[in-house]
């Protein structure tokens, strides 16, 4: 069964429609990713499949009940990390999971009994009478994580769970969420972080402006999308460069600055015209879901 | 403004998840939060009452500190639950995020703001509960009748909580408060009866003190300070959860298009 089916979802805000048909379907057991430029609907979508928005059109049925309907409900058996922490200032950090239980109806015996394990999950087991604002940023992080599971949810939402975080602090929660993977969890997730999607989820899907572009594994959208091979050129010289070969040797070539980037299937040809040219430097890479990215959402700045 | 936004509200007892952290909050500054609920009023009487008391002499029939004493009880539970419902709430709704993290649990927009309503009131009525000890151990009033000012404290606040939450609802920052302080809260604790009794005021201003909340509070609280049974105490109680019940719809209407959209 799927925990999460969404169908031909559609919201708008005044004039602008920021959800344009998205459909979305998560397996019992699946990192899913959603993987989009700031602004592609990402977080909307997900206000959209917890009930605090309606849609305007399209279906929810989450955990096997539909929302906006029976939301809240559904949400009894929901773990949420939100994009911008939103823990309790006023509480410790042990506080902080008792409290948030209450609000399951959850009885204190059993969310006292869950902590000890929650808080060992978090390494924040010698902090549980710290107050918030003596976390660091990734120790509020794992806190949300925490307290996203003092009801042993089924189902785990992340809204860009390692946006801010250090490489140490982001790696952590990456091995602290294969962790909660591997014990059967379902968890669908955004971020605009490659090596973050192509490391946790198994399927990932590609929004922009408000619709999902594509949809499959990692391996899969490279393969679908892209040439295998990618061929970085950079260097003062290099628009005389791409004029002469790249444009006639590659498959596609694509300016950004002073750096080229070549897609193709057989590199050879082109790395043989770089070999008299000092001026420029390369690198000669396999293609990763980056390349898809940015071919599929284009090179343009978002705000 | 959508259709659902204008729904009735719907209300469970897991306000009471809601009500529980706020009170766990205020429990770790209990002592200093209930002396600034004694200190505060207290030296208005005290200052007041006797200062002014002694060049006004008698007011109504009353020694001024008592007339004071009952307005007092009427304007101090209107500010704590006004400051509770304006300040507080909208720390916990917009600088902390407080309100989405309990929506991201299974507890609804409708229950949070019910649970706030019903907070702002609960510390009305300690600092109704506070004056009221002052009032017996100053020896202002011994009648029995004064314990009714108990539940009328929560009535109080629960109004004033209700009024404030819509202004809670529409602002962008703190600075907008002083807004409602000085369009709402300053014109009332000056024109219903709080200081001086309402009869003083010219008639159109005595018009406006008619319609305005805090004046029927004070209808019933001075009565019961002197021991006496209010006149139309129905009526007063009516005018007050007349108020407190639109003004908890329209604050709801407006949060859920502020939080919901």
């Amino acid at each position: 069964m799927a925990l999460l089916e969404v169908k031909e979802l559609r919201k708008s805000y005044g004039e602008v429609e920021v959800i344009r048909g998205v459909s979305l379907s998560l397996e019992a057991g699946e990192c899913h990713g959603l993987l989009g430029p700031n602004g592609a609907g990402k977080t909307t979508t997900l206000r959209l499949c917890l009930g605090l928005a309606d849609p305007d059109e399209g279906e929810i049925s989450l955990l096997g009940l539909p929302v906006p309907k029976s939301a809240r409900e559904a949400r009894i058996r929901l773990g949420v990390v939100p994009q911008l922490d939103n823990l309790d200032p006023d509480f410790t950090v042990l506080e902080n999971l008792l409290v948030y239980g209450r609000y399951f109806g959850q009885a204190d015996e059993i969310t006292r009994g869950r902590i000890p394990e929650l808080l060992e999950f978090a390494g924040l087991t010698n902090r549980a009478k710290s107050k918030i604002q003596t976390l660091s940023g990734g120790m509020k992080r794992r806190l949300s994580l925490a307290r996203a599971l003092i009801n042993d949810p089924d189902l785990i939402f992340l809204d860009e769970p390692t946006t801010g975080l250090d490489p140490q602090a982001r790696h952590l929660i990456w091995e602290r969420l294969k962790h909660l993977l591997n014990r059967g969890k379902t968890i669908l997730l955004t971020t605009h972080f490659m090596d973050e999607a192509e490391r946790l989820c198994r399927r990932l899907s590609i929004m922009d402006h408000g619709r999902i572009i594509s949809t499959g594994s990692p391996r899969e959208l490279i393969s679908r999308h892209i040439e295998p091979e990618v061929l970085e050129v950079y260097g003062e010289d290099v628009a005389g460069w791409a004029s002469e070969h790249a444009d006639k040797l590659a498959m596609r070539a694509e300016r950004t600055g002073e750096t080229v980037f070549c897609y193709t299937s057989r590199a050879e040809p082109l790395l043989a015209t770089l070999q008299n040219r000092p001026g420029l430097r390369y690198l000669h890479r396999p293609a990763n879901l980056e390349d898809v990215f940015l071919k599929l959402t284009g090179r343009d700045l978002r705000d | 403004m959508r259709a659902k936004d204008f729904r009735p509200p719907i209300l469970s007892l897991r306000f009471a998840h809601v009500w529980r952290r706020n009170f766990l909050v205020w429990r770790k500054l209990a002592i200093p939060s209930m002396l600034g609920n004694l200190a505060d009023p207290m030296l208005y009487m005290l200052g007041l009452g006797y200062g002014l008391g002694a060049l006004v002499g008698e007011v109504g029939g009353l020694p001024y500190i008592t007339f004071l004493a009952a307005g007092t009880v009427c304007y101090s539970t209107m500010n704590t639950a006004t400051f509770e419902a304006l300040y507080s709430a909208f720390s916990r709704m917009h600088v902390q995020r407080t309100w989405d993290a309990i929506m991201n649990a299974p507890i609804n927009l409708d229950d949070v703001v019910a649970a706030e309503a019903v907070w702002a009131a609960s510390k009305s009525f300690l600092s109704g509960c506070a004056i009221l000890i002052i009032i017996w151990v100053l020896g202002l009033s011994h009648s029995p009748l004064t314990l009714w000012i108990v539940p009328l404290a929560f009535l109080v606040g629960l109004t004033f909580a209700c009024l404030g939450l819509v202004m809670n609802a529409v602002s962008p920052s703190y600075d907008f408060f002083l807004y409602y302080f000085t369009l709402l809260i300053t014109p009332m604790v000056l024109l219903c009866g709080v200081f001086f009794p309402t009869e003083q005021l010219p008639g159109t201003l005595q018009a406006v003190s008619a319609v305005l909340p805090l004046t029927h509070a004070v209808q019933l609280a001075r009565p019961l300070v002197v021991g006496v049974a209010p006149a139309d105490p129905a009526f007063h109680v009516l005018v007050l959860l007349g108020y407190a019940a639109v003004a908890f719809y329209v604050a709801l209407v407006l949060t859920r298009r502020r939080l919901l959209s």
